[in-house]
């Protein structure tokens, strides 16, 4: 908006305000986060509650680094990767021909992707055991990937489509006007043209799997198959007290999220609007 | 170069027919302009020729081969967009040569014959750059150069113009004509703006809700609309059409002026008559059909173009060759060029002419 | 006219047939793979579940296994813990949502001005969406330690509580944790969907009001609100499904306790499957989750309808 606004001083130290208030409240708990993975061990319980330790280490991180976290973190990444490139591809082709053609049961197949965004997820988790368990993937991460994939379709769908939307088909019809098959259309056309969208679609379905949790609890419980939440949660569990360490493991798991959310912030308004609705 | 053949082609969408009973037979190197007003159909047409859009029934075929049933690439048929589709990621020179790098020419021959192109139109010093730093016109030379290196049996054009600015549209319209002489190839074109039709093409056809109204050359269906539907669309200003009953002496119009003229009882009773705004002559008082009052008047300097009111209050358009002094509110007296009006039955369809009643 | 007929070779009608099932088919090839999985992972399972919680199944009592009719709903009317469950649903749902909405559109509004370093801004208070879930719930359980977290202390120097103590730990407190947790972790979240929208608002109506002389509130009640309406009623009824769907923050931050004062439907179905490994109960809560729902949208989408209407 371009208008000309009176500013009343009060008003101008009121908004400040709320952008104060709203930075602090963002990254207060951040901040804590990485303020006791910092904190050295023999200094916690002096100083657990201080803004600012005395002192620096990275003791923390050296240690969680040795420990079986690498697998965790590792793990994760296979899981997150492996699913964030199927549902990627699959997503990439169906929400492509929801934005190209017109057939019979579309209306349908949309309205069954809407639904599968509201029901329970947790109303399959024991019918998933069960499939998972007589299939004996159970701690396999293939099968993590697998019902991971599932989840993210519909909203992966959605988002790929208004990427597709957005481009027009006229730029594949010259393509196949020029002699290309419709498979080659896509390919040497459509698909340059969205790699953006193949991007941010990666990068949603990577964090989603990252942050994914009560699934892997229920299907791995075998160590060195542990996804980085469960094996963080299983050492919080264990060793209670270690707070340097875990909120080192803590921060760690923080990275690959910050880093995708770094790429992915500028489609975030695109990606929420485009009648996909999602944490 | 090659023969275009529609033959009872339709479609329909589901259970809605959009379009029917199309005939026609273009013949080699023949300049088609498709016209009608929008939602006629004429896109759809052009895109059951491209093999975009699938023919639900009747045959369509080049050269005598029935082609509904094969993909664009087979066609062989190149097509101008619209929006001229040029790829956004591709270079100037790679989107002219993208046929034939689908085709897998070999390199040499795609750089030699995109110079070449880009020679004739002018662009090449372009080559290196991107679409998004082309203006319209250039755009549009580069979606023809596209066109043109494919080499195909025909060439399709879907209101290519209608993207540009005034004075640009003139200058590509002069250089698709020129583009049509050179190659002697057959072109399909379509358009809403009727002075594209009636400029470039050696028929044409107009279209109105998915059926074929007239098939003509330019001069036949502005001497000769084969209904009133073809009448009013083309020729600007539009025709003037009024009620007319017959009566003694001719066709009576509604403010009583009697007009000297019959047409073929045999093909119905004309209940209406055209004519066109240029057809309609301001003469001496007391000279004319009718007396009417002007109310508005528009000088183009070439001609002049006064919109008045009869008795009844109906309004017709005149245009008058040159500069007339006409005021607003004057009454002035008109006279209808009696070789040059047009008889309608209540269906709309043109009733021939049997000179004086 | 030529005719056409005499081109046509043997064999024309087969690939005449072939090309239009091929047109036809081809949307299926594209969406099937997707059509699979969703089937195959979610849709069958959905069933499987269902007919679930009509059976004994748990795995740590293998041999009672089978049909049971409505022996675990009935188990479940008898149930405490699940009534207590419904009543905490509720509260973390509204008390979530409530916040989040709130705090969501006073940070949109803000975003939807200008002012130096909103891009950075914009950044900074989108994160707390990025971070996953599972260390979201866990970093807030260690804010609410009075070891290594300030916020007892402040509690306590506030005067809210008597000594620092952690009120994950209290029945009567505990709920507004997972709470506090949730609303950081959602503001984000509103405030991009109610800037989008925001954003979709033509600012010539603002320019017209201007003119018009409209005041501040006046531009805001009678353009910002109503533009908005429609997408805040649909935003907020899927946000609630959502929300009373979303166990991982209570089962990492409380696991239900302390005496299931924080247990809400959700995470009682995954510590009933997971911990107690009786399936057929949890699908019997699901179910019943799955009917609550089912029965607010119902609600919301009549009451809408009716408000339409009139």
């Amino acid at each position: 908006m371009s208008m000309i606004v009176r500013r009343s001083p009060l008003r101008t130290a009121g908004k400040y305000a709320a952008i104060g208030f709203y930075l602090i409240f963002a990254l207060f708990p951040i901040y804590w986060l990485i303020k006791i993975a910092l904190t050295p061990d023999a200094l916690i319980y002096t100083e657990g509650t201080r803004m600012l330790p005395s002192a620096l280490t990275f003791d923390n991180f050296a240690a969680v680094l040795q420990s079986d976290f690498l697998g965790y973190f590792t793990n994760s990444l296979i899981v997150s990767l492996g699913a964030a490139a199927g549902t990627t591809l699959i997503a990439a082709a169906a929400g492509y021909c929801f934005s190209r053609f017109r057939f019979a049961g579309k209306r349908a197949i949309i309205a069954l992707l809407l639904v599968t965004q509201m029901f329970p997820l947790l109303m399959i988790i024991a019918p998933i055991y069960k499939i998972v368990a007589g299939l004996g993937l159970l701690n396999s991460l293939v099968s993590l990937i697998v019902v991971y994939t599932a989840f993210n379709i519909p909203f992966a769908t959605f988002l790929m489509q208004s990427f597709f939307d957005g481009i027009p088909e006229d730029l594949e019809e010259a393509a196949m006007m020029d002699g290309c098959t419709r498979f080659q259309a896509l390919r040497k056309v459509v698909f340059p043209l969205t790699l953006p969208g193949l991007g941010a679609t990666l990068g949603f379905v990577f964090t989603a799997a990252w942050s994914e949790l009560l699934f892997a609890l229920m299907l791995i419980s075998r160590n060195d198959s542990m996804t980085f939440p469960v094996g963080l949660l299983t050492f919080v569990s264990k060793f209670s007290v270690d707070w340097g360490q875990m909120m080192a493991a803590g921060t760690l798991a923080l990275i690959p999220s910050c880093l995708f959310f770094i790429f992915i912030q500028r489609y975030l308004v695109q990606g929420l609007t485009s009648g996909a609705v999602k944490g | 170069m090659a023969r275009l053949d529609l033959k009872d082609v339709s479609k329909s969408y589901g259970n809605v027919e959009v379009m029917r009973d199309i005939n026609l037979s273009i013949g080699d190197g023949e300049f088609i302009v498709l016209v009608g007003p929008s939602g006629c159909g004429k896109s759809t047409l052009l895109r059951m020729i491209a093999g975009l859009e699938p023919i639900t029934d009747g045959e369509f075929s080049i050269d005598g081969q029935r082609m509904n049933e094969l993909r664009p690439r087979d066609r062989d048929i190149a097509m101008v967009f619209q929006s001229y589709a040029l790829y956004p990621h591709m270079t100037v020179g790679r989107n002219m040569g993208f046929s034939k790098e689908i085709a897998r020419a070999p390199k040499e021959e795609r750089a030699r014959e995109v110079a070449q192109a880009a020679q004739t139109l002018g662009l090449d010093r372009l080559i290196e750059r991107y679409p998004r730093e082309l203006s319209g016109g250039q755009r549009q030379r580069v979606a023809m150069g596209r066109a043109i290196i494919r080499e195909p049996r025909a060439f399709l054009f879907d209101e290519p113009l209608s993207n540009l600015d005034a004075s640009l549209r003139v200058e590509m319209r002069l250089e698709i004509a020129r583009m049509h002489r050179k190659l002697n190839a057959t072109m399909v074109y379509v358009t809403h703006d009727q002075v594209e039709a009636l400029t470039l093409a050696d028929r044409i056809v107009v279209l109105e809700a998915g059926r074929i109204q007239q098939v003509g050359s330019p001069l036949e269906l502005y001497e000769r609309p084969a209904n009133k539907f073809v009448a009013r669309f083309i020729g600007s200003p539009m025709m003037n059409v009024l009620p007319a009953r017959p009566g003694a002496g001719g066709l009576r119009l509604p403010d009583g002026a009697v007009l000297d003229v019959a047409g073929d009882r045999s093909a119905g009773e004309a209940v209406e008559i055209g004519v066109r705004p240029e057809h309609i002559d301001v003469v001496a008082p007391e000279a004319g059909d009718m007396v009417v009052k002007a109310e508005m008047v528009e000088h183009l300097g070439s001609d002049t173009n006064i919109y008045v009111r009869t008795e009844s209050e109906r309004g017709i358009m005149v245009r008058a060759h040159g500069h007339l002094p006409v005021r607003p509110g004057a009454e002035m007296d008109l006279h209808f060029q009696r070789d040059k009006l047009h008889l309608f039955a209540a269906d709309g369809t043109t009733i021939p002419r049997t000179g004086a009643p | 006219m030529r005719s056409a007929r005499k081109n046509v070779v043997p064999g024309a009608d087969r690939a005449r047939r072939s090309f239009y099932l091929r047109y036809l088919l081809e949307p299926y090839l594209y969406v099937g793979p997707a059509l699979v999985l969703i089937g195959a992972v979610i849709l069958f399972p959905l069933i499987l579940g269902i007919s679930y919680s009509f059976q004994s199944i748990a795995l740590l009592k293998p041999f009672e296994t089978g049909w049971v009719g409505f022996e675990n709903y009935a188990a479940l009317w008898q149930d405490d813990k699940f009534w207590t469950a419904i009543g905490n649903t509720a509260l973390w749902t509204c008390g979530s949502l409530f916040f989040q909405f709130f705090l969501g559109l006073g940070l949109a509004l803000l975003l939807n001005t200008s002012f130096r370093g909103k891009r950075l801004f914009q950044a900074l208070v989108f994160l707390p969406w990025a971070v996953p879930t599972f260390l979201t719930a866990l970093t807030f359980a260690w804010l609410f330690n009075p070891v290594i977290g300030p916020f007892p202390h402040w509690l306590a120097g506030l005067g809210l509580i008597d000594e620092p103590y952690n009120i994950l730990g209290d029945p009567d407190l505990a709920m507004w944790g997972p709470i506090l947790a949730n609303i950081w972790f959602g503001v984000p979240f509103f405030a991009i969907t109610l800037l989008a929208a925001l954003q979709s608002i033509p600012s010539e109506l603002y320019e017209a009001a201007e003119i018009d002389g409209a005041s501040d509130w006046q531009r805001f009640s009678k353009i910002t609100l109503p533009f908005l309406a429609p997408m805040i009623v649909i935003t907020v009824m899927l946000r609630t499904i959502w929300i009373a769907n979303f166990a991982d923050m209570i089962y990492v931050m409380t696991g239900g306790g302390p005496a299931g004062s924080t247990e809400i439907l959700s995470s009682y179905v995954f510590t009933t499957a997971f911990r107690k490994l009786d399936f057929g109960y949890a699908s019997a809560i699901a179910v019943a989750l799955l009917l609550i729902l089912l029965a607010y949208a119902l609600i919301l989408l009549v009451v809408r309808q009716k408000l339409v209407r009139t």
